[in-house]
């Protein structure tokens, strides 16, 4: 589904990404990890398409189509959705509108009929069980005023109404208490299936317990530098990311 | 030394100007005589002249105006700018003269009296004579001074006792610029009785490709417990210059609220001062205007608390685009005997290129020591932070553009109580904004 050979990338003059390497099928679970400023988040953004992030070197292909030739919005209707990790506030934009607007859109890209309010409405409260999201949130302005844990929430419900066939979670789990992490967490579950993968980047194990990944990536200075099943991450949480750093010394 | 003698020229024009109509018109003689005279002493507002720094009239109306020939009665057609689907009260001028074939007054006169401003002095209207040149300052503004001199048409509105005047007045003030130049010098009265509500709108719009200039100055009083509801809405062609001032003196828990929609234009300056002088009153001002081309929109506004436990609330946000200019000016006074006013001012822009700007300037004098008083003002690019995100869900970069800045304007939108109205203003600022969502 997703194959990224020798990825680098660069934001003003500093270069982040130093050649990263992954192969992505659908179905899978895959969890990026790394200390603070290994270029996670980098990696999660320059896959959606962020313009500040220049990409120097390598290919991104996803369903057969250079990922990198395509503004944000065409990865979007091509299938990646981003879960930001800190979502945007967006006053006087509802989330309801904001949504059927992007459906549609997506859906006319799709060459299928765009959705009448009912049809939308019908959908929409669906997908709200599935994430136990309120309408009165999504009847206000876009994540203005929301907790995080609401935030977040609300990233998971997006990403049910547009079903994405590759999610990346940007560092979903910061900012919430178990139990908003325990019901993003079975957000996602309900979501996936054989045809679609998801990414998830994490600082943390926790998130892991929840959304239980096929495999572990370690990200370090911009680049993959261990990879293992989930008991990497345990591993991690055990020794810590200096364990990875000399290890790396060493070699 | 030789923009100084300019200026002296073109006011000297104005002044010659003056003295035509002066020579013609009967009515209030001595008013018109000392504001003649002010205007001589004042001249036409120097490039230095603070409150015109960002918006030199003088100059401008030097570089772009003859004022030789005489206006004339426009053919324009003016139904094709009337507000669909709002009924009203309705009264054209075209090229600043009142036309009586295109006006028509459906509202009973026990609600409101409406009249052609020379219909009311000839038959000399008591209210008239005891409130015009009252209340719009011309001891220290040159271009009003210059109205107060040399009006010619307007309209008086009085508003009755205990009444709500169910359908809005719409107050069209359309010039024709196809045939040559226009100048189009307007006076409104308005009297607000107790207890009475209504809804005014004045629009103004223009045809053709010759420069044309209005100044529009409307004064009222709006008395005890009454309220109006004041909507401007400026959507010209890019030959239509104008100087506006609305000036209303409030008494006790009187209700004031103005919009004012900017749109299109060449130069607009729109003065709007509101005299609070009692208690309980609640003043709005809101205001949008959205910019393109090389359009400057100046908006000073005034709001003086001249007593206790007052409120005022202004909000005037911007969007400019293409090469045009945004200028907000918003003085707040609090008078020493205002104690326990509330007074807030937020101003907010957005600059979509970089050849656009704004000055935005905030004054507040506060004499009051028990006050609470606020302001702010903004001016960023668009978010593009919040438009990443809208593309991350299969938004398009248009639409995303079109979303972030139409909920900027909606604020505004949002206020607008009369709904047929606010379902206009919305197409207009949607079209404006390219809304496709």
């Amino acid at each position: 589904m997703l194959s990224i050979k020798n990825l680098q990338a660069k934001i003003e003059d500093k270069q982040i990404l130093n050649g990263i390497n992954l192969e992505i099928k659908p179905g899978e679970v895959h969890a990026i990890m790394g200390p603070n400023g290994s270029g996670k988040s980098t990696l999660a953004s320059v896959l959606a398409g962020r313009e500040e992030y220049e990409v120097t070197a390598g290919q991104v292909d996803f369903l057969g189509k250079n990922l990198l030739e395509m503004a944000p919005e065409e990865r979007a209707r091509e299938g990646v959705f981003l879960a930001f990790q800190y979502p945007v506030e967006i006053p006087g934009v509802s989330t309801i509108n904001f949504m059927k607007t992007a459906m549609n859109q997506i859906r006319v890209h799709r060459g299928q009929q765009p959705l009448d309010a009912v049809s939308f409405l019908k959908v929409m409260k669906e997908k709200m069980k599935l994430v136990e999201i309120d309408q009165s949130l999504l009847n206000r302005s876009l994540n203005e005023g929301f907790s995080g844990g609401e935030k977040k929430r609300n990233e998971i419900f997006q990403m049910a109404m547009l079903e994405p066939k590759l999610s990346i979670l940007d560092e979903t789990d910061s900012g919430l208490d178990i139990d908003a992490l325990r019901i993003v967490a079975n957000g996602v579950n309900k979501l996936r299936n054989k045809a679609n993968a998801v990414i998830v980047v994490t600082h943390y194990q926790r998130l892991l317990d929840y959304i239980v990944p096929d495999f572990v990536h370690v990200l370090y200075k911009g680049k993959i530098v261990k990879s293992g099943t989930k008991e990497l991450a345990l591993e991690l949480e055990a020794k810590g990311y200096d364990w990875i750093k000399d290890e790396l010394a060493l070699a | 030394m030789d923009v100084t003698v300019n200026e002296r020229n073109i006011s000297s024009e104005v002044g010659q100007l003056i003295e035509k109509t002066l020579a013609v018109e009967q009515s209030f003689p001595d008013l018109r005589k000392e504001a003649y005279l002010t205007f001589q002493r004042l001249g036409l507002p120097a490039n230095k002249a603070e409150e015109y720094k960002d918006t030199p009239i003088a100059r401008t109306l030097q570089k772009n105006f003859n004022f030789q020939s005489a206006s004339v009665k426009g053919k324009i057609d003016p139904t094709q700018f009337f507000i669909p689907l709002v009924e009203a009260n309705v009264i054209v001028f075209i090229n600043g003269f009142f036309s009586k074939e295109h006006s028509t007054i459906i509202s009973p006169e026990s609600e409101i009296s409406i009249l052609p401003l020379k219909e009311a002095v000839k038959g000399n209207n008591p209210l008239v004579l005891k409130h015009l040149g009252k209340y719009a300052d011309f001891k220290s503004d040159a271009l009003t001074a210059w109205n107060t001199a040399a009006w010619t048409d307007g309209v008086f509105l009085h508003i009755k006792k205990n009444q709500t005047v169910e359908k809005p007045v719409v107050i069209y003030y359309i010039q024709d610029g196809s045939d040559q130049e226009g100048l189009s010098i307007n006076r409104n009265l308005i009297v607000s009785e107790t207890n009475s509500k209504c809804t005014i709108i004045e629009k103004s719009d223009s045809v053709g490709k010759q420069n044309h200039f209005s100044n529009t100055v409307t004064e009222g009083v709006v008395n005890e417990n009454a309220e109006l509801n004041f909507y401007f809405i400026q959507n010209d062609s890019g030959n239509r210059y104008q100087y506006n001032l609305t000036q209303f003196y409030q008494s006790n828990y009187s209700r004031v609220n103005t919009f004012t929609f900017t749109l299109n234009g060449k130069l607009i300056r729109n003065n709007l001062q509101l005299s609070l002088d009692g208690e309980g009153i609640e003043s709005h001002m809101f205001g949008l205007y959205l910019l393109d081309n090389d359009t400057l929109a100046d908006n000073h506004t005034v709001v003086d608390h001249k007593k206790a436990n007052s409120f005022s609330n202004e909000l005037y946000k911007g969007i400019m685009d293409g090469s045009s200019k945004g200028v907000f000016n918003g003085k707040i006074y609090v008078r020493p005997n205002a104690q326990k006013t509330n007074a807030f001012q937020a101003n907010r822009n957005i600059l979509l290129t970089d050849k656009a700007t704004v000055n935005t300037k905030p004054q507040l004098e506060i004499w009051a020591d028990d006050v609470k008083c606020s302001h702010g003002c903004t001016t960023g690019q668009l978010d593009e932070e919040a438009m990443f995100y809208l593309q991350t869900r299969g938004i398009s970069k248009e639409t995303a553009r079109a979303m972030v800045l139409y909920a900027f304007a909606g604020e505004i939108l949002d206020n607008v109580a009369h709904a047929e109205l606010k379902t206009y203003l919305d197409q207009l600022v949607s079209e404006r904004l390219h809304k496709n969502f």
